[in-house]
């Protein structure tokens, strides 16, 4: 299909993005690569009577290392994800992630900023904000304020943002050293949304894992931090307690049924996830038996 | 406000001029606007890959980019890579293979192949496969197209040295 007739302005600075936006408010979006939004508007799921087009604002794109955090403008592109040295160095996690993010044509044009602030909740991205902590970074006319990404994201393709609110940037803390990371997600094609994925961070001390962080997608109506591996924190990991923690994770996760997986292969995926993933970062592979792709 | 809006951009290295709507894109710009049909249009919503094409020397989803965006940019169709004759030597390799039936996915496959070996000029079949995951074709069954781009990488590689 094509898009309903919309109006279309070129923001020439974040200053004047947020004018545009505190005058139309909700009968504006904002347009950053377009990867999420033009299918909508093609679909006709969105018809805003205005695109207020950011894309061009250089100063949202980019990633700076300073201090103990990593900065990501909300314009940095999800090839520069790929390409960037300081991304690969200290969020090697989000490097990995990104290669998962749709298909090559379409990293050229995505932002990090678009796909968090579309929140879709099979999406990469938002999971591994949650599992790197990450706080959002998001302005209006008068004032700039930050929220975590746990309570950013508020449901299907619903967030914090008010209307006349910008996401300008992504404030990631630097991984304590010796931190590791594990991303795997199951889907029906490449590149395509995930049936179930997991994005971890977490830290293994002589054989212990601590500072654990699981950050499931496609599992709800948003990404989701689970509780249900925190018996395997400090102890010896043994079989057991993996399989007593997938059987907790089937209950605390809720997982829809849809035409990619029913909620009952979602938990089933989403508990290997959880074995593959302890297995990971203990490099213990006997707690993994199972060795679905 | 939903006039139409002056764009300039180059296509295929030529200047073009043209006042477009904001909702028109880029695909049915090129299309419609052009006449340059050699881009593909399928699912309209970014899964299918046939309207891939070349923005400022990357490959986009023509259907997920708005003209008015290309305002400024140079932009390379499938016509522009053939006239040149910059992958004559995959197309003949996808004729040579059988690597296409009806057509409709090949000008988007050989725009993301070439994309890939512009960037990875000796690729192994996974690679191949994973850069052109995100284009569909419905004949193939792909291992024939997956033959070609690696004859072609092949070829490439040893003329080169």
């Amino acid at each position: 299909m094509k898009a309903a007739a919309f109006s279309y302005a070129r923001a020439t600075s974040v200053a004047d993005a947020l004018q545009l936006l505190a005058r139309h408010g909700d009968d504006a979006k904002v347009l950053s690569g377009g990867q999420s939004l033009m299918p909508a508007l093609n679909l006709r799921l969105s018809r805003p009577g205005i695109l207020v087009d950011i894309g061009r604002l250089s100063e949202l794109r980019g990633i700076a290392v300073a201090g103990d955090k990593v900065t990501i403008g909300a314009l940095t592109r999800h090839v520069d994800l790929l390409g960037s040295r300081e991304v690969a160095e200290t969020l090697p996690l989000l490097r990995e992630a990104a290669t998962h993010v749709a298909h090559p044509a379409i990293r050229n044009r995505g932002t990090i900023g678009g796909n968090l602030a579309h929140a879709d909740p099979a999406s990469e991205l938002p999971a591994c904000m949650l599992a790197l902590d990450a706080t959002l970074v998001i302005r209006g006319v008068e004032h700039e304020r930050r929220i975590g990404a746990q309570e950013f994201f508020q449901g299907i393709y619903a967030t914090a943002l008010a209307a006349d609110e910008l996401l300008t940037a992504v404030e990631i803390p630097l991984p304590a050293p010796g931190t590791r990371h594990f991303f795997h997600e199951y889907t029906r094609r490449s590149g395509d949304y995930a049936m179930v994925g997991l994005a971890a961070m977490a830290r293994a001390d002589k054989g212990h894992l601590s500072d654990l962080r699981l950050g499931y997608f496609a599992v709800g109506d948003r990404p989701q931090l689970v509780r249900a591996a925190a018996s395997l924190v400090g102890v010896d990991v043994t079989p057991e307690l993996v399989a007593e923690a997938r059987t907790e994770l089937m209950t605390e996760l809720d997982p829809p049924s849809d035409q990619q997986a029913t909620a009952a292969m979602r938990r089933h995926l989403a508990g290997l996830l959880l074995a593959r993933c302890v297995a990971a970062v203990l490099d213990r592979p006997e707690l993994a038996p199972e060795q679905a792709s | 406000m939903t006039a139409a809006i002056a764009i300039a951009l180059t296509v295929n290295g030529e200047a073009v001029a043209a006042e477009v709507k904001p909702r028109l894109n880029l695909a049915d710009f090129l299309r419609d606007d052009l006449g340059l049909t050699g881009t593909h249009v399928g699912c309209e919503h970014g899964v299918c890959g046939a309207c891939t094409v070349r923005l400022d020397g990357e490959i986009v989803r023509s259907c997920l980019t708005l003209a008015v965006q290309a305002d400024g940019c140079a932009v390379e169709t499938i016509e522009g890579l053939s006239d040149s004759g910059e992958i004559a030597d995959l197309q003949n390799a996808f004729r040579d293979r059988n690597a296409l039936q009806c057509g409709y996915c090949t000008p988007g496959m050989l725009i993301t192949a070439q994309d890939l070996l512009r960037q990875k000029p000796q690729p192994d079949r996974a690679e191949i496969r994973e850069h052109l995951a995100g284009n569909y074709c419905r004949c193939t069954g792909y291992h024939a197209i997956i033959d070609a781009v690696e004859t072609t990488a092949r070829a490439r590689t040893e003329r080169a040295t």
